[in-house]
């Protein structure tokens, strides 16, 4: 890295048209951007009044369970043979993934907003139960859109969103995955703007969705800076989060940013093999462009058409990513690194067996990656994963893989 | 004079309006978007808007998504288009072309390629359906230097403030969409158009050319009496994409839909 970051190089991003350095903006069509600005304004309001935070907190605390743990993974430590493995266990919050910190944020900014309509777009299903469920809680009308095959693939979830009194939109266009998804959930909100609310799941989108998502996902890496001082008198010496469109990770990575001696790394979807071609690894095999109301690293071939994109885990299959780590990836503060379909398989049965603890496809990515990370660490060091979700959804899609009929 | 200013001018000074039909360039191939654009022009239109098919037409309902997969199944890219836009020049040196699409194939390209590019292959005008003015702080100067208008939406949703910095930054004219939501939708009100592209005229000097929901010649006459010009487009690729076995029949069908809007518009003429 270059330069050491500090409070205030920060404080001053993303600027006042939202970008990080060369990334970010809002490049939505005329219709959103009066919406987009109304938004901008009222969040940095919000943002600075202690009743807004004060609720936000309170919920965090009551209705998500919050703190969530931060556990030493001992035997798994042990197995692996080097840096000591801590899991933040955001698959321990309501609803089983990091998802609800930014949609109880987000759906407390619709309700002071007075927005009674709210959609929001899906992969493998946890950000569209997350807002399914805040929705059911404050009587929101609630639209979620989703890939057909995303649908087919995480059933479990389309009931459960469905039970929570959404209305699913399977979207058939395109490769009917992630980013067809949020096309779609962009049409409906050009079409409905005055009254609808977009819960954006994560930090990309025109700004200031990376901006918000990101403050309200930064509880993670709050938590884990104080739990780790209480737990070892230290910070960690290396951060593991997977990476899709990657709020995850910049909820534990952000209150680490100004640590140098904490390295971080995210974990992107290498599918079949970056080699291959088949993979959702923008970061890793991509290049700077424009998707979804903002400048990011994209999966796109020459002329400039997004490329299809493949994991075995439907929520990283996305081939843009946020643009606050495109920044980060560029200004050398952050690692991003892939892993194949298979590898994050086998992790996801390593954790399972060793911790009982069964993560998301998504978060198997994390987990595979540390562990061959913690492998050449000392054992005097540190790794903490962020065990972003659960992995009961994916139980389907294992065994299926396996032969198995359930 | 931009080629655009040029047509619009003329039009203005015969009490006319302008006809601007919208087609997905490469739909349904390549090798017949330069023959329906002369059809189109034969057929009385004044300029010509040029879809530039992309991946992911986050705007556009699903007439022209359709069209951007079948366009873009054949090959079309960005540099095809242009060629296509050089073979129209080759016969035609009168009907101003405007690139319509979305940012990232030029960007991929190049802001500067681009811009060079499309003016040696005679296009007049570029709006990019994602790049707010905002945005556009070093794009539309180039275009401009170039000799290429920027050209950008405005929306029900435009504040005031807005429309004056959106006006600052185009030429050639501005494009008013009737209605919040996509391209091909049926929402339009022409009461709500008319009071405000009359609100448009009074905070810029720029022609208005209105488009989303204009169908036939009677929403085209309608939103004619209130606008400077009509832009057509989703009625247009639905006819495209129902014909395009045949591509004769499909000539024929574009000019029945295209001779009765500029007949209703003519009869506006005072």
């Amino acid at each position: 890295m270059s330069e050491k970051l500090t409070e205030e190089m920060l404080a001053a991003l993303p600027d006042t048209r939202g970008h990080f350095g060369a990334f970010g903006g809002r490049f939505v069509s005329e219709t959103l951007m009066d919406s987009l600005m109304t938004l901008e304004k009222e969040y940095l309001r919000l943002k600075k009044d202690p009743e807004f935070q004060a609720t936000f907190d309170k919920d965090l605390a009551d209705y998500v369970g919050r703190p969530s743990p931060l556990y030493f993974a001992e035997r798994l430590t042990r197995e692996t043979g080097g840096a000591q493995i801590w899991l933040k266990r955001e698959d321990l919050n309501h609803t089983g993934a990091h998802k609800i910190n930014n949609t109880i944020g987000q759906a407390l900014l619709a309700s002071f907003l007075g927005k009674k309509r709210i959609i929001a777009e899906t992969g493998a299903g946890q950000h569209g139960v997350a807002t399914a469920t805040v929705c059911a809680r404050l009587g929101l009308e609630c639209h979620v859109f989703m890939g057909a095959e995303d649908v087919q693939r995480q059933s479990l979830n389309v009931y459960r969103m469905k039970l929570l009194g959404a209305q699913v939109h399977p979207v058939e266009s395109g490769s009917r995955t992630l980013k067809d998804a949020m096309n779609d959930a962009m049409r409906d909100w050009v079409t409905y703007v005055e009254e609808t609310f977009y819960i954006i799941g994560t930090v990309a989108g025109p700004h200031p969705y990376p901006l918000l998502v990101r403050d309200f996902q930064s509880v993670i890496g709050r938590e884990t800076r104080r739990q780790s001082l209480e737990k070892t008198g230290k910070l960690p010496d290396a951060l593991v989060a997977c990476v899709g469109g990657g709020s995850n990770a910049i909820g534990m990575f952000y209150p680490f940013l100004t640590d140098e001696s904490v390295q971080l790394y995210g974990v992107e979807a290498g599918g079949l093999g970056i080699e291959t071609g088949q993979h959702a690894a923008p970061l890793c095999a991509g290049r700077p462009g424009v998707l979804h109301g903002n400048r990011t690293y994209l999966m796109e071939d020459e002329n400039g058409q997004i490329s299809s994109t493949h994991s075995v885990s439907a929520g990283l299959d996305y081939p843009g990513v946020g643009p606050e780590h495109s920044w980060l990836k560029d200004i050398g503060r952050a690692n991003y690194v892939s892993v194949t379909d298979d590898e994050a398989l086998k992790a996801f049965r390593m954790l399972t067996l060793v911790e009982g603890i069964m993560p998301a496809l998504e978060t198997a990515h994390a987990v595979a990656y540390a562990v061959k990370l913690a492998a050449t660490m000392d054992k005097d060091q540190m790794v903490v994963i962020n065990i972003s979700g659960r992995g009961d959804k994916d139980i389907h899609t294992v065994a299926q893989l396996d032969g198995i009929e359930i | 004079m931009s080629r655009i200013e040029g047509v619009l001018q003329t039009l203005k000074g015969q009490g006319r309006k302008a006809l601007i039909p919208f087609i997905t360039a490469g739909d349904p191939h390549p090798d017949e978007t330069v023959g329906l654009m002369h059809t189109m022009v034969d057929a009385g239109v004044d300029i010509i808007e040029l879809g530039v098919p992309f991946s992911d037409p986050m705007a556009d309902g699903p007439v022209i998504q359709l069209a951007c997969e079948r366009a873009l199944k054949h090959g079309t890219s960005l540099r095809r288009v242009l060629a296509m836009v050089s073979k129209f020049r080759e016969t035609n040196n009168t009907t101003p072309v405007v690139l319509m699409g979305y940012l990232n194939p030029i960007e991929a390209m190049g802001y500067e390629t681009f811009a060079d590019a499309a003016v040696a292959a005679g296009v007049d005008g570029v709006l990019t359906v994602d790049l707010p003015p905002e945005e556009a702080d070093e794009v539309a100067p180039l275009f401009s230097e170039k000799g290429l208008d920027p050209i950008f939406l405005l929306a029900p949703t435009t504040t005031d403030e807005r429309i004056r910095a959106i006006a600052d930054h185009s030429s050639g004219y501005v494009y008013y969409v009737s209605f919040n939501g996509v391209t091909g939708a049926a929402k339009i009100n022409v009461d709500e158009v008319a009071a405000k592209v009359a609100h448009i005229h009074e905070l810029t000097a720029l022609p208005v050319g209105v488009g989303f929901g204009i169908r036939d010649a009677e929403t085209a006459a309608a939103v004619g009496r209130v606008s400077d010009g009509v832009i057509v487009g989703s009625v247009l690729v639905d006819t495209i994409a129902k014909n395009q076995a045949d591509i004769e029949e499909l000539k024929r069908a574009l000019t029945d839909l295209l001779n009765p809007m500029r007949e209703a518009l003519d009869s506006l003429a005072s």
